[in-house]
């Protein structure tokens, strides 16, 4: 697959601090790609060098194949997080001004802000002055706007925030529709359990260098540890809790279930097999509940990022 | 470029549009002719008061004759009582005064020892005028005891009037020269009121785009700069479309003024006319011979500079206001830049307002005329006076060397300060930003 978006050895100083430390990352086309790190980690400063706010001090981005040009803001749609529209103006002729900042003509967006208006049923908004409007309201012509000019690449920084349930959801949906029709998502948050659903690659900075990138399955491969969780049904649990400590690493485990069983998490070693555990529990007790550990997003994150300092 | 043009316009409508800007745009010419009018009317009738001056002339040198009511002064003869008497009846008749003489024997000693007694402390206008009365019967006395003749006098009395002119030869006269002084001052001062109303309201633009956070979103599709031009030239047409509609209101003001007000004026005039040539001369009165002069000014290339400075006067501060704007998070902070800011305006003005009237060439407003941050206000004030081209265009070449150095600098700031958010900015912190 080919890549929509390269970063090639990004560095970028402000004063003494450096922000970004020589980062480079891969997005392939019609991927949903989530740029995760903690606070202060050096994304925000890396997003707007991809929107060519702040250019950067050594390195180049190359956008479909290109060294990345002015005009290819017009295909670059950026949800930035600390966002907002003109208080005082009415959300019709702020919609169509900011579309044509991005290229748009007139009645191309009058067209366009008409269907999606119609599509998240919000018409007679059109007229109103932002001000009046709830901030949820507010993020809904703020998504809008951000798609409108249906850009190649769409970047998201937390694009969920400011909304309810509800709404998130359907924001969500219409991401993915946008992905199916062959747009391009980084994706920038801090809410891991939207990584694990949404991202297929993902990329991790801290304090301004990536410490990982890659397929979130592969890094998942990558992180798990060789450890099973499983549910074992019997009368005496310490003593079967003992007696299969003595053989493997063996540390309590929550998870639900309809039994009062004895939950266990075990960890293997490199020569043990999961058929090798298998056949010694069978031995012991009746197994209800058998699952490999599979490190989760936020696993990794904690982990990587523990690692890196 | 198209991009620079939907800015511009979204920024003009939005000043434009703005209530208080309406208000200021219709309501403000109103108040001005209203003041002006009640300035007018209060003069006007405060100098057809009739002062009431009462009088005790114990001296041999004034008769009856010297004490003629004039426009604004009625005498009262109270010679026949004493001045304790004339004191008490003219606080109790509410009298503006009371003038007393003492006698004496020599003319100088009267010049020292007459007083004027009231409740209030009466005006200079009133003091002057009774001072100057005395004066010219006590100067007659004077000259007669020193055996002066007066006829002859009277004669030798000569009044020089030069007549200015340049070397081509366009006459001018000091009529002229207080239109010039008007005329530049005027200039000068619109310009300073303009930078510091218009330079904030695009500092409080860029502030609301701040705080709003919309700017981010603007400045994915434009470059920080097309923004910050935009805003500047935007709001500059808001102001241009300001003057022109003031400018219209006070021509219609005007021509109603003159209507209601000078009617009788005019028709006076006219009906002068009509009888004797002789009258023509007098005809032609104070307004219609300044009209007159006005027309001769070389109004066209005055008007050429005043655009080209307005606009190199106000480009240079609006940008350095935009950087303040975008350097701070509201606008109470922006009190520690705005100091630097004013201070060349004031410091143009009141420079103007001191050395151009007195010496419109000298060196000090020579050199203030070609400071950048000065020239726009100084060197206005000075073209009426007539100032020559290369130092006219040397003025205009280091204003627009500076404000292409300031719009870089300022632009500079301005990228850096918009995505800045919380923190306490000082001159420190926007230098290393330069450098970012």
């Amino acid at each position: 697959m080919d890549n929509i978006l390269v970063t090639e050895k990004i560095v970028k100083n402000f004063g003494d601090f450096r922000a970004l430390d020589n980062i480079s990352i891969e997005v392939p086309e019609q991927s949903i790609f989530g740029l995760l790190g903690p606070n202060g980690a050096g994304k925000t400063t890396l997003i707007r060098i991809i929107n060519q706010i702040t250019l950067p001090d050594q390195g180049k981005v190359f956008f479909n194949g290109n060294i990345l040009q002015p005009n290819d803001v017009h295909f670059i749609g950026y949800l930035p997080e600390e966002r907002g529209l003109y208080k005082r103006m009415k959300v019709g002729e702020q919609s169509i001004y900011l579309a044509q900042l991005k290229g748009l003509s007139k009645i191309e967006a009058k067209k366009r802000l008409k269907y999606w208006f119609d599509k998240f049923e919000i018409g007679d908004w059109w007229n109103k002055k932002v001000e009046e409007l709830s901030k949820g309201m507010a993020q809904k012509i703020q998504f809008i706007v951000t798609v409108l000019h249906e850009p190649k690449l769409l970047i998201f920084d937390e694009p969920f925030s400011g909304f309810d349930p509800i709404n998130a959801n359907l924001i969500k949906e219409e991401i993915l529709q946008l992905r199916d029709k062959g747009a391009t998502i980084i994706f920038s948050t801090h809410r891991m359990e939207s990584v694990e659903e949404l991202c297929e690659y993902i990329a991790l900075i801290d304090r301004s260098k990536k410490i990982l990138d890659g397929k979130l399955v592969d890094i998942k491969k990558q992180f798990k540890t060789n450890a099973f969780e499983v549910g074992l049904v019997t009368e005496e649990k310490d003593k079967l809790m003992q007696e299969i400590s003595q053989k493997f690493e063996v540390s309590k485990a929550e998870f639900k279930s309809l039994e009062d069983d004895l939950k266990l998490r075990i960890n293997l070693s490199d020569s043990e097999t999961s058929t090798d555990l298998i056949k010694y529990l069978n031995k012991r007790a009746l197994i209800n509940h058998y699952v490999e550990v599979i490190p989760t997003a936020n696993d990794i994150f904690i982990q990587a990022v523990k690692q890196n300092s | 470029m198209n991009k620079l043009k939907l800015i511009i316009k979204r920024e003009f409508l939005a000043k434009v549009r703005n209530r208080s800007f309406i208000i200021m745009t219709f309501v403000s010419p109103l108040i001005m002719a209203g003041m002006i009018a009640l300035v007018v009317y209060l003069s006007k009738s405060s100098m057809e008061k009739i002062n009431v001056v009462a009088y005790v002339d114990n001296s041999k040198f004034f008769s009856k004759k010297d004490f003629k009511d004039s426009n604004t002064i009625h005498y009262i003869n109270l010679t026949e009582v004493n001045l304790d008497k004339a004191k008490k009846i003219v606080q109790e008749s509410n009298h503006d005064g009371l003038l007393f003489i003492p006698e004496k024997d020599s003319i100088e000693q009267i010049t020292e020892s007459i007083q004027f007694f009231s409740q209030e402390t009466p005006s200079m206008v009133l003091i002057s005028s009774l001072e100057n009365n005395l004066e010219k019967k006590l100067e007659k006395e004077k000259m007669l005891q020193l055996n002066i003749d007066l006829k002859k006098l009277e004669q030798s009395d000569l009044n020089v009037d030069i007549k200015l002119s340049n070397y081509s030869g366009e006459k001018s006269s000091k009529l002229v020269n207080g239109i010039k002084i008007a005329l530049g001052m005027g200039a000068g001062y619109i310009i300073m009121m303009f930078i510091i109303v218009y330079g904030a309201m695009v500092m409080r633009s860029v502030i609301e785009e701040k705080t709003s956070r919309i700017v981010e979103v603007i400045i994915s599709s434009v470059k920080p700069f097309q923004l910050m031009m935009g805003k500047v030239i935007g709001t500059a047409g808001a102001g241009l479309l300001q003057f022109f509609i003031w400018a219209v209101l006070m021509f219609l003001m005007l021509v109603a003024g003159s209507y209601f007000f000078g009617m009788d004026s005019m028709a006076s005039v006219q009906t002068a006319q009509i009888p004797t040539d002789q009258m023509e001369a007098i005809a032609t009165n104070d307004a219609q011979f300044a009209l007159s002069e006005i027309l001769k000014l070389p109004l066209f290339s005055m008007f050429i500079w005043f655009i080209l400075f307005f606009l190199g006067g106000y480009l240079l501060y609006s940008s350095i206001y935009a950087a303040i704007g975008s350097a701070v998070d509201n606008e109470t902070d922006t009190q520690q830049f705005m100091m630097p800011v004013i201070m060349p305006l004031m410091i143009g003005v009141y420079v103007g307002f001191a050395t151009v009237i007195n010496d419109p060439h000298g060196t000090v407003a020579t050199v203030f005329s070609m400071i950048p941050f000065t020239s726009p206000i100084v060197m206005l004030m000075r073209i009426p006076f007539g100032v020559p081209l290369w130092q006219i265009a040397l003025s205009l070449f280091l204003l627009i060397l500076t404000f292409l150095a300031v719009i870089w600098l300022a632009a500079k700031i301005y990228r850096v300060g918009i995505l800045m958010y919380g923190k306490k900015v000082n001159y420190k912190e926007l230098y290393k930003w330069l450098k970012y």
